[in-house]
């Protein structure tokens, strides 16, 4: 065949694969981002994916003569073309051939794996800090310099997950607060856990680190270009290791700085309101439907919307002795949780407000009927 | 036939005594790793021993930062939070600060605190003088306490560590493993000048 | 020698006499049959798993499992193929196999073989009860993981760490035996160096299980007294360290990988060079190549934690060295090449199932290099490109090398030929079903899917319902597989010859087929030129 001939061939096959493709639904533009790992936003991420491409392209070259050689003498050896087996079944130098090439080969691929980590590993003089303290299934990132601090909790509905409602594009990728950082700014994360180990994963940073229990460990991103990035935890964490997605927003610096200057306010703002709410008396109409928003997003998953629980680990709300007994009791189980089991401490992570009308509404809700009101206040006093 | 069952007999006893072996190496790895992350600090995980404060002929020019990190474990209802997020530090110099901790629960709640440090690397060059987290800590319902650390970082410390960050997580022991021996705090105890060195 | 069977009084009720037959029998044939048929019974049990997690995972949202009944699926799964399919069905054909290749009458110790069987049946219900027990079964991944297994595991772990136990026994006296049988009952002439290659792979790897099984032994044992006598080797807050746990584990975890590999080599080993007619290509560098593996797979756990805050000299050792592996392990894959070429090959069903195993197993090799390298490893970790580089190797590695022995000496075993046709049509389907599963699965991970989760971005919906297909279609391959022994066993075509391929080398094709229940009972003697391994001129 001549030169041109392959060249035809080969640019028909390929037009042929972008068709199969285009018709899976992907433009031709895609299919790199379909196939390939993601290059990412950081110089990191750019020189791993470089690292992938590297050692996938010598795996695919050993691939094509290790099978073409296997293809061939499948084809030309057989029986029926061959018929006449050849006898030889032994040569060192072959094998000392086969052994020598294999390793240069791996000394190639080392070398650049090498300098990528000692760069990935060195997390010296970060411009910031944040402190990322996992726990079932949510993550709370604490800026150190700037002492602010949040949980940042999936945002998909309930109904999204039950196929009730139509999927959106960020589908379990969505939180109510996402992880704020800067451009051009190195970012320091220390990674620690309040419960089992996880693992915090951005793609596009190509940084996951896990999150141990009494232990912290680091890792460092800069980037460059603003935007929102979306990754998942990737150690499995208990029943919904699925449903506790990292979303990270990128701010460029100045934007950065007026968003902390935004959440010191709101900080700031979330105290007043909490006096406010704790100065007056609150009404079972007024709490059971905040308390039935707070029960949906923080409660359900694990106890059910309906209150019937699922076996001994997550038990029935309905007809509880805890539910429907001392209030005192049930506000100190939801405040602080119960040791070794899935059940946390919301006391910091909900408002005197919602922690009184959740338990209002559990202590009102699945045939439960103690009649009581919980006051953000008493809540107030129990902290 | 005896030989040959004589030699098979030594095999099984040999190959049972490697079993056995393998099985005692897995406990034997738990006192190998701590010794190796000792000597290396790769779990970041500093001393248990208190050591005495250095001299101050050794204090350094150099200054890092050091910054402090709390976190509750699960099924602990204590409030537990450093008092001041970071310091720069001269190295060598006895530095002084405290966190914060109070318990929300209706009853005395037992606490065990463990530090970490982050990068590991120096783990072995931060020293405590003094530190909440060798002993139990107790608290009575409501009560709150202010728990001082203090602590020098070696002037040794590798040039390329700027910043020290040391956390510590609060455990709830478990009633059975309590150790009652000094009197449970129960209003807001005051330190002050209790552990000056 | 020892045969409990014949000495049963026969005047019992039959199935009584039947039952305690298999009970009690001493015979390596038959406590060989047991293994394989349990074997392929936790492998449709554990194979039914997956086909609820891949239902699960046909489409994004939650369709037919809660998150907590499919981690325990996920579970399962691996725990039953890990120890229920995977090591029985290769300790059933050592059973089987070692003693006929070296012209042996039995295993070295036959009551011993009977127990380490008899453990597992026990073993298995304890674990599967676990399912119907309040709490549910264990959720945790079958690398169970602390504190989520201990401190957070459900009741039933109790019952899986005594499972665990049982399981560990059972393999590392299987292990004892298969060992002491190969050191000591080897046909005057069989020389180490003259043994086949499944022979020496099995060697090799019953090293490994006495070496490993009792890690994990250590492993489950200290997550007992964590849980329950107040310890804390892996609770931080006594002193301990979970990521310990993971260097405990993978200790064992790394040959254990190796164990469930070292003799699909083996039988590629054994058969490519029959149905290529000429012999095994470089019969010591494979014997060298295979310790070489055994040995590295002691010093590269460290890969499997790599996220898991490893300092950086440590990550650059366990590189270095999970790298090094690609060199004994292409050296066999180089000398299987080299035993085809300028051979004169036909291609029945085990040569098929043996080529499947060395081209299929080799992309989950390279995969394996990719995942060597630390940098590129922080973006595979715990995504489904993990599960699909550890499913190319196992299921066309332990599964195809499993299957195509089975094909190849099973008219050795029963005397009657399995139907040529349906085993290339098993083969096929088999082939198209492994890469429509698990090749998908290599651009969900790269795109960014965690492995373990039991919903997905949209973003991965084409790929996990391709996966989700070719799942559906391997599972009903098996089905086919069920159909061709059993139609082979009960109606296929008698074997007369003791030499049922033509070109296959070894002591077990001298035995007439079906091999009689007691071969060997006087050693043959081998020249030589005899023996499998004639490469052998000292």
């Amino acid at each position: 065949m001549t030169r041109n001939g392959i060249r035809r061939v080969i640019a028909t096959f390929g037009q042929l694969c972008s068709i199969v493709l285009v018709i899976f639904g992907y433009s031709q533009a895609a299919v790199a981002q379909v196939f390939d790992m993601r290059e990412g936003v950081t110089e990191i991420s750019q020189r791993v994916q470089n690292l992938h491409h590297i050692s996938l392209g010598v795996c695919v070259v050993v691939g094509i003569v290790v099978f073409g050689a296997m293809f061939y003498t499948m084809y030309a050896h057989r029986r029926s073309k061959h018929p006449v087996p050849a006898k030889f079944h032994e040569s060192t130098p072959v094998e000392i051939i086969w052994t020598i090439i294999p390793t240069l080969i791996l000394i190639g691929m080392a070398v650049p794996a090498t300098t990528a980590l000692i760069d990935i590993e060195d997390n010296s003089d970060p411009d910031i800090t944040v402190l990322v303290t996992a726990s079932q299934w949510k993550w709370h990132y604490q800026y150190v310099e700037a002492d602010i601090g949040f949980f940042s909790n999936l945002a998909t509905p309930q109904d999204a997950i039950n196929n009730l409602i139509e999927k959106e594009e960020t589908y379990i990728l969505d939180v109510d607060n996402p992880l704020v950082i800067p451009t051009n700014q190195k970012v320091r994360f220390l990674m620690t856990s309040g419960d089992v180990i996880h693992s915090w994963w951005v793609p596009d940073f190509a940084v996951k680190q896990d999150a141990v229990p009494g232990f912290i460990n680091e890792a460092w991103t800069r980037v460059d270009v603003p935007g929102v990035y979306r990754g998942q935890c990737t150690e499995l964490c208990g029943m919904n290791h699925a449903y506790m997605p990292v979303v990270v927003e990128v701010l460029p610096e100045e934007e950065f700085d007026a968003w902390i200057e935004d959440q010191r306010v709101a900080a700031a703002l979330a105290g007043e309101q909490a006096v406010a709410d704790r100065s007056r008396t609150w009404t079972m109409d007024e709490l059971m439907p905040i308390g039935e928003q707070v029960y949906i997003a923080q409660c359900a998953t694990c106890h059910l919307p309906d209150g019937a629980g699922q076996g001994i680990r997550y038990p029935a709300l309905a007809a509880s002795e805890i539910v429907n007994g001392p209030v005192e009791g049930h506000i100190d189980r939801v405040m602080n949780g119960v040791a070794d089991t899935e059940m946390q401490a919301w006391a910091p992570q909900l408002s005197d407000r919602d922690i009184a009308a959740v338990i209002t509404y559990e202590r009102n809700s699945f045939g439960n009927a103690t009649g009581d009101i919980v006051q953000p206040l008493t809540v107030f006093e129990s902290r | 036939m005896s030989k040959s069952t004589n030699s098979k007999r030594r095999h099984v006893a040999v190959l049972l005594l490697v079993a056995a072996g393998m099985f005692g190496f897995a406990f034997a790895l738990v006192p190998l790793y701590e010794i190796f992350c000792e000597i290396t600090g790769i779990n970041g995980r500093t001393s248990g021993e208190a050591v005495s404060a250095a001299p101050m002929a050794e204090v350094s020019d150099r200054e890092v930062t050091i910054q402090f990190a709390a976190q509750v474990n699960r099924g602990m209802p204590w409030e537990f939070r450093p008092t001041e997020n970071q310091m720069r530090v001269r190295l060598g110099e006895v530095n002084r600060t405290e966190y914060y901790a109070r318990n929300r629960a209706s009853g005395r709640v037992t606490g065990q605190a463990v530090p970490s440090v982050a990068p590991s690397a120096a783990a072995p060059y931060l020293h405590k003088v003094e530190c909440f987290c060798f002993t139990q800590q107790h608290l009575q319902a409501d009560a709150d306490i202010d728990m001082p650390v203090l602590f020098y970082v070696d002037p040794e410390l590798p040039e390329d560590i700027g910043t020290l960050s040391l956390s510590y997580t609060m455990f709830r022991v478990p009633e059975t493993e309590v150790v009652l021996s000094e009197p449970v705090t129960d209003s807001h105890a005051d330190h002050e000048g209790h552990y000056q060195p | 020698m020892i045969a409990h069977a014949d000495t049963i009084p026969k005047q019992r009720h039959p199935l009584i006499a039947f039952l305690l037959r298999w009970l009690l029998t001493t015979n390596h044939k038959e406590i060989g049959t047991l293994y394989l048929c349990l074997a392929f019974l936790l492998f449709f049990i554990g194979g039914a798993m997956a086909m609820v997690v891949r239902l699960e995972l046909f489409q994004p949202g939650l369709q037919f499992t809660q998150p907590d009944f499919y981690n325990q699926m996920v579970t399962l799964h691996g725990l039953i193929m890990v120890f229920g399919a995977v090591m029985p069905a290769f300790v059933g054909l050592a059973n089987w196999l070692v003693p006929l290749m070296i012209g042996a009458p039995d295993m070295a110790l036959p009551r011993l073989n009977n127990f380490s069987f008899w453990i597992l049946p026990f073993a298995f219900i304890l674990l599967l009860s676990s399912m119907f027990m309040e709490g549910g079964a264990p959720n945790f991944g079958w690398t169970f993981y602390a504190p989520l297994s201990t401190t957070y595991g459900p009741p039933s772990t109790d019952y899986f760490i005594l499972g665990v136990h049982l399981m560990g026994v059972s393999s590392v006296l299987g292990a004892i035996n298969v060992m002491v049988t190969i050191l000591n009952m080897r046909a005057p002439g069989m020389t180490l160096f003259r043994m086949p290659l499944f022979v020496w792979t099995w060697l090799i790897t019953a090293f490994l299980l006495i070496m490993a099984m009792p890690v994990l032994a250590g492993a489950v044992t200290m997550m007992l007294t964590d849980r329950h006598f107040g310890t804390s080797f892996f609770e931080a807050s006594g002193g301990g360290d979970p990521v310990l746990f993971q260097h405990v584990f993978w200790f064992f975890g790394h040959p254990e990988v190796y164990i469930m590999i070292l003799p699909g080599f083996g039988i590629a080993s054994q058969i490519i060079p029959t149905f290529a007619r000429k012999k095994l290509f470089g019969y010591h560098s494979m014997v060298i190549a295979t310790i070489a593996i055994a040995l590295l797979s002691f010093i590269v756990w460290g890969h499997h934690m790599f996220a898991a805050g490893m300092p950086l000299a440590a990550e650059l050792f366990f590189m270095y060295a999970t790298m090094l592996i690609a060199v004994p392990t292409g050296v066999k894959v180089f000398n299987w090449v080299a035993t085809m070429w300028r051979g004169s090959m036909t291609f029945e069903t085990p040569m098929l199932f043996a080529v499947g195993f060395v081209i299929m197993f080799t992309i989950g090799g390279f995969s394996g290099l990719m995942l060597a390298l630390v940098p590129a490893d922080f973006q595979y970790h715990d995504t489904f490109f993990v599960v699909a580089h550890f499913h190319y190797v196992l299921y066309p590695g332990a599964i195809f090398g499993t299957m195509a022995a089975v094909y190849y000496w099973l008219p050795k075993w029963s005397g009657r030929m399995y139907d040529e046709r349906l085993g290339k049509i098993h083969f096929w389907t088999a082939t198209i079903a492994v890469n429509l599963t698990f090749f998908p699965m290599h651009f969900s991970g790269l795109a960014g899917m965690p492995r373990r989760i039991v919903d997905y971005s949209i973003a991965f919906a084409d790929f996990n319902m391709l996966s989700s297909i070719g799942a559906g279609l391997l599972g009903l391959t098996q089905i086919l597989f069920l159909y061709i022994v059993v139609k082979a066993l009960t109606s296929g075509e008698k074997v007369t010859d003791a030499q049922v391929w033509e070109g296959a080398e070894g002591l077990e094709w001298t035995l007439p087929s079906p091999a009689p229940l007691h071969s060997f009972e006087t050693p043959p003697v081998i020249e030589p030129d005899d023996a499998h391994a004639a490469a052998d001129r000292a």
